[in-house]
């Protein structure tokens, strides 16, 4: 029987062939905390009596979701971080530096590596066909000193996409289609693959979108293939000698296998308060919105940047209307500034933030009133996400974001492109 | 481990996220988690902190803990006192964290148990008496290494003792 992208990369790391259901002490290659996460890692290896790192090269700390720091019992948090960086050797990611997947895939994370983060949406680098996956504190504490974790392989959904998509339509809009197709806990314990000529002729930016946002329906890590686009993009971060060529077997097992039709998707929106509570822009048209935020790992990108600034150029956002732009990273916001697109959203009325997860998180930077309404590109719209119960999160695409920032309500971007 | 458990239901509905157990406002208290433990899933039932008793039970309905991975939430569940969290299903991040962290997950029919019962619970037969209805429930055993973490106490403790994963 052949193997899923998962059994493989796995398998490899467990030092034997491995099937889903398995349960197997695997190596890990890379493994990540944050600000939100990492201190209490730092304080069970201590409490252990086991502060070292197996890998510090590859092991980072990322000071990103309150960066910098709005508190000072956050200041103190991240103390504890650059300290366990002094003693140890590990990376540590300072703040401006960017949002923790955004850094890894940047940076740090290869193709067929095991990736483990404290932090849910480390499915990300699941783009770059690394078994990456999100778990707790001391599942991450425990990786770095032993260099290893313990894994369930899992089941793989494979989720087939082909054709093109129509004009305004985005990754972001298929991954929201995708989540409320299959719920937000219908691929629990899951991994998914994400296969098709659609996502084939995907840029390295949009695949990240789709992994990033596999947790949303509930899954455990979200893979692609890696090619020649992966290779391209590792070669362009200095990394080119890193690209290994990694499928699943044409006989591979699937618990499921979903095909979509790329131009059967309209521009999504996930309403209040789940993610796989999707509607097309049209259901929502004329809902109005008190706060736009275009960042995060999700959609944080320079691409990302690029469709916004692209609608926005030359235009005002409502006066009712606040916007933030968050860029994901410090390569991002580099490249934003040069070309033009940064300049483009402060003369739009914008404001700027840092790199870093922003206002995503609900700790600074653009937490809603009661009763407002933020219209974000970010990847989750739980109750209480932004800060306040009382504020009410719809996700959406750049392009949908902007278009409903010059709006003052969510509008189809088609409007306007 | 006490492999009896005694106490009453909190009734919670579907999609308990991490967000509403440990709430990114308070993203501050979170090296302080005795102090962040007294807003335990406050944004989900105000009186819920206050009120709770130290061997209760967190009863959900389907999907609970989804969101974030922070350990946290669940940490700061055990910290209030809760024996247990029942629940139809769990998001995966927070199954693995709560194990880890020594609190007991039970994946059970939870739709027949009512806010306020009077739970009777045997981790080791697997059997949930709900006395006040005298009805009796029975819960998904663990994956073996998961008794096994949780029987040593989570998995910080389960590595100071060993050195490394001894799961076999």
């Amino acid at each position: 029987m052949g193997k899923t992208i998962a059994e493989k990369i796995i398998g490899e790391h467990a030092g034997k062939e491995v099937s889903s259901g398995e349960i197997v002490i695997a190596k890990v290659d890379v493994t990540a905390v944050q600000d939100g996460t990492g201190p209490l890692a730092v304080q069970q290896l201590e409490k252990i009596g086991l502060v070292q790192a197996k890998n510090p090269e590859r092991t980072v700390l990322f000071i990103d979701h309150a960066a910098p720091s709005p508190h000072k019992d956050l200041s103190n948090a991240h103390n504890i971080l650059r300290g366990f960086s002094k003693e140890t050797g590990v990376v540590l990611s300072e703040i401006g530096e960017g949002v923790c997947h955004q850094r890894l895939v940047e940076s740090y994370v290869n193709p067929g590596d095991i990736l483990i983060g404290a932090d849910s949406h480390t499915c990300t680098s699941g783009a770059l066909c690394a078994f990456s996956t999100g778990m707790g504190s001391t599942d991450v504490a425990i990786g770095i000193a032993l260099g290893k974790t313990w894994l369930r392989v899992p089941e793989t959904f494979k989720i087939e996409v082909t054709g093109k998509f129509n004009k305004g339509v985005y990754a972001k809009d298929l991954i929201l289609y995708i989540i409320g197709e299959i719920g937000a806990d219908g691929a629990t314990y899951k991994s998914l693959e994400f296969t098709g000529d659609t996502i084939e002729n995907m840029t390295m930016s949009e695949r990240f979108t789709l992994s990033n946002m596999a947790v949303e329906a509930g899954a455990k890590t979200g893979l692609i293939a890696s090619d020649e686009t992966t290779r391209k993009y590792l070669e362009q971060q200095g990394r080119g000698d890193k690209f290994r060529p990694i499928k699943a077997d044409e006989d591979a097992e699937y618990a499921l296998i979903i095909e979509i039709n790329a131009a059967d998707i309209e521009p999504m929106v996930s309403a209040p308060h789940t993610v796989d509570n999707t509607k097309t822009t049209g259901e929502l048209k004329g809902t109005k919105v008190d706060q736009v935020f275009i960042g995060t790992c999700t959609n944080g990108r320079l691409d990302d940047l690029e469709i916004a600034a692209g609608i926005l150029e030359g235009k005002q956002r409502h006066p009712d209307t606040r916007l933030i732009v968050t860029p994901a990273s410090k390569e991002v916001y580099l490249q934003a500034v040069e070309a033009g697109y940064i300049s483009t959203f402060i003369k739009a009325g914008a404001a700027v933030m840092a790199p870093g997860c922003g206002a995503c998180v609900g700790v600074h930077q653009g937490i809603l009133g009661d009763g407002e309404v933020c219209l974000a590109t970010q990847n989750r719209n739980f109750k209480g996400r932004m800060g306040n119960t009382e504020g009410f999160i719809y996700l959406a695409s750049p392009a949908t974001a902007a278009a409903s920032a010059i709006a003052g309500e969510i509008v189809d971007p088609r409007e306007v492109l | 481990m006490e492999s009896k458990l005694n106490g009453k239901a909190w009734k919670f509905g579907d999609d308990i996220s991490t967000d509403l157990i440990a709430p990114g406002r308070l993203f501050h208290l979170r090296t302080n988690l005795p102090e962040l433990a007294k807003h335990v899933l406050e944004d989900a039932d105000p009186e819920f902190p206050s009120k709770v008793q130290k061997g209760d039970f967190v009863v959900g309905g389907s999907n609970f803990g989804l969101g974030s991975s922070r350990e946290h939430a669940p940490t700061i569940i055990k910290i209030a006192g809760v024996g247990a969290v029942l629940a139809k299903s769990f998001a995966r991040i927070f199954y693995r964290n709560g194990i880890n962290v020594g609190l007991p997950l039970l994946i059970c029919d939870t739709d027949q148990i009512d806010e306020g019962d009077e739970l009777e619970i045997d981790l080791s037969t697997g059997t949930i008496n709900d006395i006040t209805k005298d009805i009796k429930l029975t819960f998904k055993p663990l994956p073996d290494v998961m008794i096994k973490i949780l029987q040593d106490g989570g998995l910080a403790a389960h590595i100071k003792k060993y050195g490394d994963f001894n799961l076999d």
